[in-house]
C-alpha cells in the first residue's frame, strides 16, 4: 500500500480509517484470530495429554502408507508430505487469484480460483483416503490399534486427538472449498466487476491461507513430533 | 491518499501496484524448502535413532528445530500470503499482540501436563508398571476391529 508507507501519517487524528482496510476484511482477520485460538486450544490440549502420558505412538510407524503402494513405503510420511504440498500449492494459486483481482482480470481470477478449488478437493480426497485407511487398520475414535514407541500398550488418546483435530481442520478445508466455489460463481456472474473491486476474493483468500496455516501446525504436532 | 471517504475503494485500489507475483513464488519456494528440510530431519532421525548415544536429547533438540521451522513457515504464510506485513502497523499490532497469549497458553498447559505425569509416576506405582508393560507387536493392517480377533 503506497499510501501506508508514510510513517508520519497520523492515522488516529480523524478523517482516516485508522486500519486502512475495509470493514469485512478487518472482521475476517478477527474471526481468524478467534479461530486460531480454537485450534490452539485443541492442539494445546493434545500437547497437555501427550506430556502427561508415559508413552505415545511413533508417527513414523503409524503414517507410512501410500495409496497404490503395497505394504509400507521405504520412507515414512510420504503421503502427508504430498498433502502438505497440495495445500501450499493451492495457497499460491489463491494469492495469484487475489493478484488477478487487483488487476481486474476476471478470466484470470476464475482460472486461479478453479485451481484453488481443485487443490482443496485434492487435499480432502487425500484426507478421506488416509482416514479410510486408518479406519481399516482398526483406528477410530475410542479405538487405537497402534502401540507406543517403547512397545507398551497405547491409550485411545492418540486416535481421539488425531481424528478430532484433523477432522476439524478437514471441515475447515471443506467450508473453504464451498466458499471458494461461491466466489468462483460470483466472479463468473460478474458481481465483483460491477462492484468495482475484488475484495471478496481477498477475504476468501484470507480464510484459505488460514486453513493452510493451521495445517502447518497440525503437520508438526502430529507427524513430526 | 484520497481515502478520506470510502475506504473500500481506496483499499481496493491502493495496493494495486505493490502486488508482486515474484514475491509469491519466492515465498512458496521458501515454504517448500522448509517442509522438505523438516521431512529429511524426521526421516533421518527415524533411520538413525538407534545409533545415537543420547536418543532423548537428540529428539528434544530436533523438536526444538521443528518448532522454529514451523514458526518460520507460519510467519511467511501470514506475512506474505495473507499480506499482513504490508498492512499498516496498527492493524498488525491488533493481530500480533493477542497472539502472544499463546506463549503463556502453551507454556502453562504443557508444564501442567508434565507435572501431572511426574506426580502420578511418583505416587501411583501401578500406573508406572502398567504403562511400561510391553505388549506383543501386532501387525497393523491385519488388525481386526474387535480386540482379540486373529486373522
Amino acid at each position: 500500500m503506497a499510501q501506508a508507507v508514510q510513517a508520519n501519517k497520523k492515522w488516529w487524528s480523524g478523517g482516516h480509517s485508522p486500519f486502512n482496510v475495509e470493514y469485512g476484511k478487518l472482521m475476517m482477520w478477527y474471526f481468524l484470530m478467534s479461530d486460531a485460538f480454537t485450534f490452539g486450544a485443541f492442539l494445546i490440549s493434545y500437547g497437555t495429554i501427550r506430556f502427561s502420558s508415559n508413552g505415545w505412538p511413533d508417527p513414523n510407524e503409524v503414517f507410512r502408507t501410500f495409496p497404490g503402494v503395497q505394504g509400507e513405503m521405504p520412507i515414512p510420511l510420504a503421503f502427508v508430505s504430498l498433502m502438505t504440498f497440495i495445500l501450499i500449492m493451492s495457497s499460491v494459486t489463491m494469492v495469484l487469484a487475489v493478484g488477478a483481482g487487483h488487476a481486474h482480470n476476471k478470466k484470470k481470477v476464475m482460472l486461479y480460483m478453479f485451481f484453488t478449488i481443485l487443490g482443496g478437493l485434492a487435499f480432502l480426497s487425500c484426507q478421506a483416503w488416509e482416514w479410510t485407511h486408518l479406519h481399516g487398520e482398526g483406528a477410530w475414535w475410542g479405538r487405537n490399534p497402534f502401540m507406543n514407541a517403547d512397545g507398551s500398550q497405547s491409550s485411545t488418546n492418540f486416535t481421539n486427538f488425531f481424528f478430532t483435530i484433523t477432522g476439524f481442520h478437514g471441515f475447515h478445508v471443506f467450508s473453504g472449498v464451498v466458499i471458494n466455489i461461491i466466489m468462483l460463481i460470483k466472479t463468473w456472474r460478474g458481481d465483483f466487476e460491477r462492484r468495482g473491486h475484488y475484495l471478496m476474493i481477498e477475504k476468501a483468500g484470507l480464510y484459505w491461507h488460514f486453513v493452510d496455516l493451521v495445517w502447518v501446525f497440525v503437520f508438526t504436532c502430529f507427524y513430526l513430533f | 491518499m484520497e481515502n478520506v471517504h470510502g475506504t473500500t475503494v481506496a483499499a481496493a485500489h491502493g495496493d494495486e501496484h505493490s502486488f508482486d507475483v515474484k514475491l509469491i513464488w519466492k515465498t512458496f519456494r521458501i515454504l517448500l524448502y522448509i517442509t522438505v528440510f523438516e521431512l529429511i530431519l524426521a526421516i533421518g532421525y527415524y533411520k538413525f535413532e538407534h545409533s545415537f548415544s543420547n536418543q532423548l536429547l537428540v529428539k528434544h533438540l530436533l523438536n526444538g528445530v521443528f518448532i522454529i521451522l514451523t514458526l518460520a513457515k507460519a510467519f511467511f504464510i501470514v506475512a506474505e500470503f495473507m499480506h499482513l506485513r504490508h498492512e499498516i502497523k496498527n492493524l498488525i499490532m491488533t493481530i500480533a499482540v493477542p497472539a502472544l497469549l499463546f506463549l503463556w497458553f502453551i507454556g502453562a498447559f504443557l508444564w501442567d501436563g508434565s507435572s501431572y505425569k511426574n506426580l502420578r509416576n511418583r505416587y501411583d506405582r501401578n500406573h508406572v508398571e502398567q504403562s511400561h508393560q510391553k505388549v506383543e507387536k501386532k501387525e497393523p493392517g491385519h488388525e481386526a476391529e474387535k480386540p482379540g480377533t486373529v486373522e
